[in-house]
């Protein structure tokens, strides 16, 4: 249907007319629309305030509050440590959110949320008003369980380099500094976690690099888990295959502390091991800001959700989305997966605020691309639809699937899906 | 000051998406998951295709023979397996009717 669309605009002339999404560019605040504000600027919160704004042709007022000056990709940051990327390749910055979509970009974090007023308060003092607010915190690490690493400069000597940035390079150089013949111990917690095969392909990644540069060191998988958690045969193929002697991998151990000083790994039943740079990977939950604000009624650990809208279930008008969130069954913590929360978060949010029902029938994917190596990648995917008897998301029986083998044509996949899936956030 | 918005037909779908049908919201959204991969609105990036403005009859086919297997792919396979045989339909309906 084509018809002429009336804005009307107040303020100081802020507000520009838009013609929708191929020229972009719209308000940046100040219009009478309703206001959501969108806390956190990775895949999920970033995807969301994009699409609140295309979705409600850019009559609602989207705010953006991300600590962070650019946008640091977690998937492609293997490749940072393994040497082949650089933090340029996986690095975007802001602006098109603000240029293209009309976004209000604020430097800051939420320290707290007053749901009965809707209000959130930032770091600095301001506050901000919303009709609506999506929270998309992430995940945060669940130190208390290790405490060795509550000593001073022992987060800044084992690193996890699981939220990609300042940590990724850190471990690189790690990496670098480490001599021939020494050994890199990777701890993987219990799922879930964030990026179910990301500590694997991580693996690969490190040993690709040793292979070139250091044949005789070694990369030593701990897993707490009791086997790989994510397209297992692949991975194993690759290092039995590719790394022989240089990978080895052990299920079930458990990190209970990390001897920083001595440079040692302690497990609940097995023997300590010694290595010349750890990498912890520490349990983890939902963000810091969900779990202080009382939404992770999970365990205290995962925020439970409405499926149909992300409306948290312990607080009106609170939508939660991305790795933060109680998943459903067959549902990964991935970046992907987090794209697709936000647009159907988005679109939920658009309905409610402007008194239409949301979507009941929300149908979305997941795909992962892993590298084995510096060109060879593996995929898992999987179709996930909306069950309403059981009210939670599903998996599409006959559905999905991994790899057949690792291969250089998905490769090229996985860099087109990168850039595609950050566009599609971001741009 | 108020402005006269002139509604190009590119943006016909995203502009008339405030007051679309909840079949209209159901297709857009199943549409969008599709954008992770092939671009906001089905225009993609360089490496993947585009989805937007091409024939109906040429998508659904795509879809169809993925589905079916006789199209070899990488997981396209796999991902249209998930959609029913009128969800697909629905899907190149929609990604016909953009601007390229």
């Amino acid at each position: 249907m084509l018809r002429r669309q009336f804005v009307k605009t107040v303020g100081a002339g802020s507000v520009i007319a838009s013609s929708g999404w191929l020229s972009g560019c719209a308000t940046t605040g100040g219009g009478n629309g309703p206001k959501v504000v969108v806390v956190g600027g990775g895949f999920g919160g970033a995807t969301a305030a994009k699409y609140v704004r295309m979705w409600s042709d850019y009559k609602i007022n989207v705010t953006l509050v991300e600590p962070n000056a650019s946008f640091v990709s977690c998937p492609m940051s293997n490749l940072v440590i393994g040497g082949v990327k650089t933090m340029a390749d996986i690095t975007t910055p802001y602006d098109n959110l603000t240029k293209r979509h009309g976004v209000t970009m604020v430097r800051d974090m939420v320290t707290t949320i007053d749901a009965e007023k809707r209000v959130v308060k930032l770091a600095s003092g301001a506050e901000l008003p919303y009709d609506r607010l999506i929270l998309s915190p992430g995940v945060d690490f669940m130190w208390e369980t290790l405490p060795g690493m509550a000593q001073a400069g022992a987060k800044d000597k084992v690193l996890h380099a699981w939220k990609a940035g300042a940590q990724t390079v850190a471990l690189r150089k790690q990496l670098e500094a480490m001599p021939d013949g020494g050994v890199y111990a990777m701890t993987i917690p219990l799922a879930p976690y964030r990026c179910p095969p990301g500590p694997y392909e991580r693996a690969c990644q490190v040993a690709h690099y040793f292979s070139q540069a250091k044949p005789k060191s070694k990369v030593l998988i701990l897993d707490a888990n009791d086997d790989v958690t994510s397209k297992g045969p692949l991975f194993k193929k690759a290092w039995a295959e590719r790394y022989k002697g240089i990978v080895e991998y052990r299920s079930k151990h458990t990190l209970t502390d990390v001897d920083v000083a001595g440079s040692t790994l302690k497990f609940d039943f097995n023997d300590p091991v010694k290595a010349d740079v750890l990498n912890v990977i520490p349990g983890m939950r939902a963000g810091d800001l969900a779990v202080k604000t009382g939404l992770a009624t999970a365990n205290k650990r995962w925020c439970e959700v409405d499926f149909l809208t992300f409306e948290s279930k312990a607080a009106k008008n609170v939508h939660v989305l991305g790795d933060s969130i109680q998943i459903a069954p067959g549902m990964p913590k991935s970046g992907h997966m987090a794209n697709q929360h936000g647009k159907t978060c988005a679109a939920a949010v658009v309905a409610l605020l402007t008194g239409k029902v949301p979507n009941a029938n929300p149908i979305y994917n997941n795909t992962c691309y892993s590298f084995v190596s510096a060109e060879d990648v593996v995929h898992v995917a999987s179709v996930h639809r909306y069950d309403a008897e059981k009210k939670t998301m599903v998996t599409v029986p006959g559905s999905g699937g991994v790899s057949s083998s690792a291969n250089e044509l998905e490769g090229r996949f996985a860099l087109a899906w990168a850039s595609n899936i950050w566009a599609d956030t971001l741009a | 000051m108020n402005s006269w918005i002139k509604v190009t037909a590119g943006a016909a779908l995203a502009l008339s998406a405030t007051w679309a049908s909840a079949d209209e919201l159901q297709v857009r959204g199943m549409a969008a998951a599709c954008a992770s991969c092939h671009g906001t609105y089905g225009i993609a990036q360089p490496g993947m295709e585009s989805l937007a403005g091409q024939p109906k009859e040429d998508l659904l086919k795509k879809m169809l023979d993925f589905k079916s297997g006789k199209k070899p792919a990488t997981l396209m396979h796999q991902l249209s397996k998930g959609y029913t045989d009128e969800q697909l339909e629905q899907l190149a309906g929609y990604f016909s009717a953009l601007k390229k």
